[in-house]
């Protein structure tokens, strides 16, 4: 078995099993990296209403091929129905918080349940439909990185690669974007096209992640690796590196687990391996590990406790 | 808050086609309002260029709404702005911007000198990286506001003092002509202050235009030049020993300073 494991991981164990994993590990690189600028923006939550905002896309892009007499399983048809609905709840979102009273996290709260509930009414009556069964739509909610086919990964590939050439292109303005968004603005950028700029990517990261790690996980392959990153370093260009490290390596180790054990979700998997990193990060990065605050403060007591020892004579 | 009358706009005034080019910020008529209530009324002001300006009145006179009105941050329900006699959007390159200190977060991941190195943005252009020259340019800004040892210290790690100093070497990176600063003097130390204060006052000495909002009366005379003393409408504007006169500031903060606090502060000029 630990054979198998390392056949996988090292791209040995047949050429498709090798194509899923290079694709979900690039969709963890471009989701750790896409994931510090929306972090940094604040944008975590808007990542979830999203990610939420997708499933009835989905299931509309799967009826209307359907009946049209299309293939409704088709990967790039169900990825546009989502990217479709997906940045409606933006919009959404956007408009009930500069139109109401509401403020955004309830908003947010309000759009994402909404939408996830039209896509898991609408899904219900996929199943029963004839054939609708065996659609497999239900994927899409946990991910079957295991269950994708070559078009499918590298569809997933090319669109990660897209997503990190516009981050090496812009990463300077998202930068100064998140840090301090007037300030670009009275130089006469146009933070809102910027803004639309990552909202864009985001909504990339979360369609083609779908796949792999599903809608309800997602989120966390976008905050996690960055989240992680911070622990280690305090300069955006480092964090923003280690950011993709620590997603590209929970996208292949999740990928190669999962396919060796069946049963195993893809999604849940990965979402793990990232967790399991975070956690480990918590404890022993340096400076900002719990470890090494605890350390630094008992040194800084005890050398506190002894100057006022010499001080007192 | 019921709307000030109308006025008829006073013909003697220059246009706004006719403001000389040195003007470094000429404002005529400026009406902002948020919803229905306005918050500034038909301003008119000339910042005069190589000096200190102060935009002062009490809270809620409208004095950061004029700034960032100027910036093109709010937008303005009538009248005009003229940058160095152009239209903001011509003059972007003439102007930077000092934003409140507390408007950012500082546990951003950034070191001292990555802020200021922001400030060459504009030089550097989009989708181009920031080289080792640009990052010597930082650096020199970084000195010539005492922080030359920090340079390289998270922005998280520096006082408030020295996050405020940052944001003006970023300021002195952008070359303007005219620079605009929101409250530069809120929540730093005396000491601090007055290092501040010289920084501008050399920056001014070069024939840059500082503007700044400013909120301490107390020590208005002491720091700068001119003023604009403002409640939504403009009250005054001047030389600071002219404007703050005891019926200029009644009219400002009527009710709101005590009658032997208002003659104090007309007297202390």
């Amino acid at each position: 078995m630990l054979a198998r494991l390392a056949d996988i991981l090292l791209f040995q164990a047949g050429f498709n099993t090798a194509v899923v994993t290079a694709g979900t590990t690039l969709l963890g690189i471009a989701a750790g990296i896409v994931g510090i600028f929306v972090v940094l923006r604040r944008r975590a939550l808007v990542a979830d209403a999203v990610s939420h905002g997708t499933l009835p896309g989905v299931a509309l892009a799967f009826l209307g091929a359907v009946a049209l007499g299309m293939e409704g399983r088709s990967l790039p048809v169900l990825l546009t129905g989502a990217a479709v609905t997906g940045v409606l709840a933006v919009l959404t979102v956007q408009w009930i918080r500069d139109n109401t009273r509401l403020p955004e996290d309830a908003a947010i709260g309000t759009v994402l349940s909404v939408f996830f509930g039209v896509g898991v009414v609408l899904l219900s009556h996929i199943q029963t439909l004839p054939g609708g069964g065996q659609a497999g739509l239900e994927t899409f909610l946990l991910g079957a990185a295991a269950t994708m086919n070559r078009a499918e990964a590298v569809t997933i590939a090319v669109a990660a690669i897209v997503a990190l050439a516009a981050v090496a292109l812009l990463h300077k303005e998202f930068a100064v974007l998140a840090f301090d968004h007037d300030w670009a603005a009275a130089r006469g950028w146009h933070t809102r096209l910027l803004d639309l700029a990552l909202m864009a990517l985001l909504v990339l990261v979360v369609i083609i992640g779908l796949k792999a790690v599903g809608l309800v996980l997602v989120i966390a392959l976008v905050i996690v690796p960055p989240a992680t990153a911070r622990l280690w370093c305090g300069r955006i260009g480092p964090m923003t590196l280690l950011a993709g490290a620590f997603g590209g390596i929970a996208g292949w180790a999740g990928t190669a687990a999962s396919a060796l054990f069946a049963d195993l979700p893809a999604g849940a998997v990965i979402v793990l391996v990232a967790a399991g990193m975070f956690g480990a990060s918590l404890l022993v990065a340096p400076e900002r590990g719990a470890f090494a605050t605890l350390l630094r403060t008992a040194r800084q007591r005890r050398a506190l406790a002894a100057r006022a020892m010499h001080e007192a004579g | 808050m019921t709307p000030p009358p109308v006025t008829i706009v006073d013909s003697e005034r220059p246009a706004p086609w006719a403001i000389a080019p040195d003007v470094p910020l000429a404002l005529r008529g400026l009406t902002v309002a948020y919803r229905a209530t306005p918050a500034l009324w038909n301003v008119d002001w000339d910042a005069p260029a190589g000096a200190m300006s102060a935009i002062v009145g009490p809270n809620g006179a409208g004095k950061s709404t004029l700034l960032k009105s100027v910036l093109g941050l709010v937008p303005t329900l009538a009248g005009e702005v003229r940058v160095f006699g152009a239209p903001l959007a011509k003059a972007r390159g003439d102007v930077a911007y000092v934003p409140q200190r507390n408007a950012v977060d500082w546990d951003f991941p950034a070191s001292a000198l990555d802020v200021v190195a922001m400030g060459l943005y504009g030089r550097i252009g989009w989708c181009r990286p920031v080289r080792r020259r640009h990052r010597e340019a930082a650096r020199a800004r970084l000195a010539e506001v005492g922080m030359a040892d920090l340079a390289d210290r998270q922005i998280g790690e520096l006082s408030g003092g020295q996050q405020q100093r940052v944001f003006i070497a970023r300021a002195l990176a952008q070359q303007a002509r005219l620079v605009m600063l929101d409250e530069p003097f809120a929540g730093v130390d005396a000491a601090t202050e007055h290092a501040l204060v010289t920084v501008l006052r050399g920056l001014a000495a070069t024939g840059v235009a500082v503007v700044a909002v400013h909120h301490d009366l107390a020590t208005l005379a002491d720091t700068f030049d001119h003023a604009l003393l403002l409640n939504v409408r403009r009250i005054a504007a001047g030389p600071v020993s002219e404007v703050l006169t005891e019926e200029a500031l009644q009219r400002a903060y009527g009710g709101r300073l005590a009658p032997t606090q208002l003659r104090a502060l007309a007297r202390a000029v």
